[in-house]
């Protein structure tokens, strides 16, 4: 991000103390829920049904957490959920950046109406792919597997990974690869060390919002998996089924469910910022 | 001699397209199909086409009709102020203060939390009977009794939008923000030489500079939050009594009931809905870069 030398400059103190609360106020509604998560995952039940709610655990335990691992085996869903996420980001990468490459360096026939195409298709409701993709996937003899999801979820990232990287590319001077090539580089050369060098951190800002995407996703993970393959938000679900108000677990599990994107999106937030915003501001 | 079709701009795409064309194209063409037919698996002997019978049963069905209401007010509501807050979030982390990275950062997370735990941790958040917003506001004194948020027809639909303008806040901070960092300096300088104050320059210049990042985000978010299920399955259900039944989740709740043809029939109603919106989108993104 480049960083203005000086930022809105700050007039009064009085205006600088409002806005200080302003923010406070709206960080203190955009957190809560995670604290407040948090907090009740570290109750005893004493403490959580008890007739005062209290904001802080007077004898906090990570009992429910240990009971989660050894009784429910949450590691399963979570190396699950880490094979999908990981392979839906690699091949989603793989097959955008080639597109997204298609759409900003050449102009040719039916180039608008494949633009179009790719837009277009997240805007159908989940529920209308769910039930044929459903039948397909079992044709297809996938369904129940890793590969079910994979597809899915490399399909559902598609165009905004191609959306992104566009945006991208067509801010890289073309002048650069042409120098390449009149040097006597081809396409693939020029692409291979010019380009992808500096598209680095638009790819890994992009291959960080396949993964969350994939991740977070519950609809069609819930339909197209089983006992054996069944992701982290399924689990999360299943665990609200079985436990019914066992809040204490609950909020555990949906504590577990977050940190590695958390993790995740720490590492990536800068460059994925970037990349995100470029498109939308430049436009 | 012709000039030949260069076939590489097509050959990267095809990867994309095949994709695209098993998992999206084909279901929603068999979605259409689906929509004209008597499809209900709980009555397989009954299949067959049937014409427009699901649409115009659609037109009739007062629940589509209050599901088609509830679905503008939960987008015009919910991205509306989403919108609002996200603006003013996002003008508060332009300023310089100390920590500012780090906060900014932490300030995106409802953005990156999945549906399911949106629903559980503000299912417990709205409980009826251990709730932390019920203690917080008979602390306040702002009510007497404990209120089941999500179970109250009255409450039940305020608090499913409530969660939604949380999630979507982030979103809205984001983008803005990184359109008001595009904006120069010297245009604000030369308004402080011109006697302009705070006012004038918010709307004499952020908001007509923000203009493409506001309308890009916008369209985006009315077509995710349109579309979106989770929350409010988890929250709600769509209830109670269909008071946070939106279209899409009557089309969930239907399809979970196995009356294919009908929930068909009514995403289709959806999709057209939204397609006017991507139209809109899709022009400003092409205008954009004929322009460049």
């Amino acid at each position: 991000m480049n960083r203005r030398p000086n930022s809105r400059r700050n007039s009064s103190p009085g205006a600088s103390f409002l806005s200080f609360v302003l923010l406070a106020a709206m960080l203190a509604f955009l957190l809560f829920p995670f604290y407040w998560t948090f907090v009740t995952s570290i109750k005893p039940n004493s403490e959580l049904y008890g007739q005062t709610v209290t904001y802080w655990p007077k004898a906090p335990s990570f009992d429910s957490y240990r009971k989660l691992f050894l009784d429910y085996n949450f590691l399963k869903p979570m190396l699950n959920s880490l094979i999908v996420a990981a392979s839906t980001t690699l091949i989603s990468l793989t097959v955008s950046l080639l597109a997204a490459y298609s759409f900003s360096r050449y102009r040719f026939k039916g180039r608008k109406l494949l633009m179009t195409l790719f837009l277009t298709n997240n805007m159908f409701p989940t529920v209308l792919l769910l039930i044929p993709l459903y039948a397909i996937m079992r044709r297809m003899g996938i369904l129940y597997t890793p590969m079910a999801l994979i597809l899915s979820y490399t399909t559902f990232t598609i165009p905004f990974s191609i959306w992104l990287l566009n945006g991208y590319l067509s801010d890289l001077p073309q002048s650069l690869e042409e120098a390449a090539m009149v040097d006597g580089a081809n396409r693939a050369q020029a692409f291979l060390k010019i380009i992808l060098p500096m598209m680095m951190p638009s790819i890994i800002a992009t291959g960080a919002y396949v993964f969350m995407t994939s991740w977070n996703e519950y609809t069609f993970g819930v339909m197209f998996t089983n006992e054996a393959n069944r992701t982290i938000p399924v689990a999360l679900k299943n665990l609200i089924g079985q436990l019914g108000v066992e809040w204490g677990m609950l909020t555990a599990g949906g504590i577990i469910t977050i940190i590695p994107v958390c993790i995740m999106f720490f590492f990536a937030q800068k460059r994925l910022i970037e990349g995100l915003t470029a498109g939308a501001v430049k436009g | 001699m012709r000039k030949k079709t260069n076939p590489w701009p097509y050959i990267l795409v095809a990867p994309a397209l095949i994709t695209v064309a098993l998992v999206v194209f084909t279901p929603v063409v068999n979605a259409i199909l689906m929509s004209f037919q008597n499809y209900d698996l709980r009555r397989p002997s009954a299949r067959g086409f049937v014409g427009l019978k699901n649409y115009l049963e659609a037109i009739a069905d007062p629940l589509f009709i209050q599901a088609l209401g509830k679905t503008i007010v939960w987008v015009g509501v919910g991205v509306g102020f989403q919108f609002v807050f996200g603006f003013i979030l996002a003008i508060l982390l332009n300023r310089k203060f100390v920590g500012r990275g780090i906060v900014r950062s932490i300030s995106l997370i409802p953005w990156v939390t999945p549906g399911v735990l949106i629903g559980l941790m503000w299912r417990w958040i709205y409980d009826g009977s251990y709730g932390v917003l019920n203690d917080l506001l008979m602390k306040l004194g702002i009510i007497d009794t404990m209120i089941p948020f999500l179970a109250r027809q009255e409450t039940a639909f305020p608090a499913v939008i409530l969660t939604i303008i949380w999630q979507g806040i982030p979103f809205f901070a984001l983008m803005i923000l990184a359109g008001l960092q595009g904006i120069p300096d010297e245009l604000y300088d030369a308004a402080d030489v011109d006697g302009a104050n705070g006012f004038q320059k918010l709307f004499r210049i952020t908001i007509p500079s923000l203009k493409n990042v506001i309308f890009v985000t916008t369209l985006l978010r009315i077509i995710w939050v349109a579309n979106s299920v989770d929350v409010i399955y988890n929250l709600t259900e769509g209830g109670p009594a269909y008071a946070t039944q939106t279209l899409s989740v009557y089309v969930f709740n239907k399809g979970n009931s196995l009356n294919l043809g009908y929930a068909a029939t009514m995403s289709i109603f959806l999709t057209l809905l939204l397609s006017s919106v991507a139209v809109v989108y899709l022009r400003n993104i092409f205008r954009n870069q004929e322009g460049k």
